[in-house]
């Protein structure tokens, strides 16, 4: 989003990564990290066409994407439906290569006598990378004069349509990472997997600061932005409030903050 | 910094889009230390004139020299190459972004070739040093560019342009958008151009500011050169006078 598009279709990425992996090992007997890697790469191409897409037609991504949702979706669920007669499938837990994947992807860290999901240090160690790789390098620099100004960019050499196709293809890999998480974590797949995400994000991401017009956001803002997401939809039910206040409350969160994003950027665009 | 000397020629320029005549047997020659005016109304012509000088498409007939070398850009980047900048009306400066990231934007400095790791202490430094060379003093080049005067992004455009290289230097209108104080800020660093040698083309249609800043004076009315004057042989009244008739 701070390179200036949207990316709808992460939601049903994770649920096309999931069973892909699965089938594969499950159905076709491969061994795990060899179908994780055969997902990885079709999730890649697919992230390649969304981008490509996107910036040969010079079309909103918010509709091109749109589009892949509904695709990769129905695709995954009617492949499932034809291969196995099901939307769900198990049983990944005793495939070949189950363990050595689940001990990276799905493992528990035990630290002063407390459990916490490996998931945790995989989320701080790509927030970290994410927030060097804006913050400190020519990439970074490119991604936020990309989504700020298109023209400008382009006026200073900037290759605008690679910077956004390895962006999609990016949001594309952290789908295929998800999914794995979750597949070792849940012994199987679903092909609902993921469903509604792509509004989690743009939700943490708006909360956390990021422009929706693109050019101007951080990493942090955006983990802080999940963080909050996490805890009021867990908090809520804690607090004795029914959990159905959630999405009204997330809801508000999310127009409150556009509306401070965008008050913001009026004060600046124009100097 | 004195910079080498740099003439540019252009000789018999034709160029059409469609059934549009857009320039008609152009002819113009700048040279280096002087500020050659192109002077026209809106549509005249000056912005072809200004995309076949700076790469941005070719001209359909005619000679392009620089130092008596026929030269065919592509491209605005072999143009830049080539010493010759272009600071458009747009400036090609981010204002939600800071202002040494703008200054460096898509030429930035590396600490780390295999990482790519932008140098933001050599960043830092390099535009303050190149900022106060034209007045302009930056405390903090962390502050967003959007928080400059319109006059200091102006100049911030030209710094930056000069510091990659520029020897050619082409301004497209660049007071327009600004008020009267702000304009005359630029105007004085625009003049100061001249001690270093720099081949400025300044495209305007103010004809009073630019009779005080240029030396030569190209007139297009209709995609044609109507008449090209030395500072000397002209005043601003009979500059108008041949716009206007």
């Amino acid at each position: 989003m701070i390179g200036g598009e949207f990316d709808l279709s992460i939601g049903s990425l994770i649920g096309l990564s999931s069973m892909s992996v699965t089938l594969l090992t499950v159905e076709a007997g491969i061994s795990m990290p060899l179908s994780a890697l055969i997902t990885l790469i079709l999730i890649l191409s697919i992230g390649y066409l969304n981008g490509i897409t996107v910036v040969k037609s010079g079309l909103p991504s918010f509709i091109i994407t749109l589009g892949s949702l509904f695709i990769v979706r129905g695709i995954t669920i009617a492949v499932s439906k034809i291969i196995t007669g099901r939307t769900q499938i198990g049983g990944i837990k005793s495939s070949n290569g189950y363990q050595s994947m689940s001990s990276v992807f799905s493992n528990h860290l035990t630290i002063a006598g407390t459990d916490f999901p490996i998931s945790i240090f995989w989320w701080m160690l790509f927030g970290v990378l994410g927030y060097f790789l804006l913050k400190h390098t020519q990439l970074g620099n490119w991604i936020f004069a990309t989504g700020a100004s298109q023209e400008s960019a382009k006026l200073m050499g900037i290759p605008i349509q690679k910077v956004k196709i390895s962006l999609f293809m990016l949001t594309a890999f952290c789908s295929w990472f998800i999914a794995i998480t979750q597949v070792t974590t849940f012994g199987g797949a679903d092909v609902l997997r993921g469903e509604q995400k792509e509004f989690v994000a743009i939700i943490a991401v708006v909360i956390g600061g990021t422009l929706l017009t693109g050019g101007y956001g951080s990493i942090i803002g955006a983990m802080i932005g999940a963080l909050i997401f996490g805890i009021v939809k867990q908090g809520i039910i804690f607090a004795g409030v029914d959990a159905d206040w959630f999405q009204v409350f997330m809801g508000v969160m999310l127009v409150s903050a556009v509306l401070v994003n965008g008050a913001f950027r009026k004060k600046y665009a124009q100097g | 910094m004195l910079r080498d000397s740099n003439q540019i020629v252009l000789k018999n320029i034709y160029k059409n889009f469609g059934n549009v005549k857009a320039l008609k047997n152009v002819s113009m020659t700048t040279d280096s230390g002087k500020i050659n005016c192109i002077l026209g109304d809106n549509g005249a012509g000056k912005s072809t004139l200004v995309n076949i000088i700076s790469g941005v498409f070719p001209a359909d007939k005619g000679e392009y020299r620089i130092n008596n070398k026929t030269v065919e850009f592509l491209n605005p980047h072999e143009a830049i190459s080539a010493g010759i900048s272009t600071v458009y009306q747009s400036l090609a400066i981010i204002p939600i972004m800071n202002i040494y990231r703008n200054f460096f934007l898509g030429n930035e400095p590396l600490n780390n070739e295999y990482f790519k790791i932008i140098d933001k202490g050599f960043a830092i430094e390099t535009t303050i040093k190149e900022l106060k060379k034209f007045d302009i003093n930056i405390e903090d080049p962390k502050r967003l560019a959007g928080t400059l005067s319109g006059g200091e992004r102006q100049l911030l455009a030209i710094a930056r342009a000069l510091y990659f290289g520029a020897k050619i230097l082409i301004l497209d209108e660049p007071t327009s958008a600004l008020g009267v104080k702000e304009s005359n800020k630029v105007v004085e660093q625009i003049f100061l151009l001249k001690e270093q040698n720099i081949n400025v083309i300044l495209v305007s249609h103010n004809i009073d500011q630019a009779f005080i800043l240029g030396d030569k004076f190209f007139i297009i009315k209709n995609g044609e050169m109507v008449g090209h004057f030395d500072k000397l042989e002209t005043s601003a009244k009979s500059l108008r006078t041949i716009l206007e008739k």
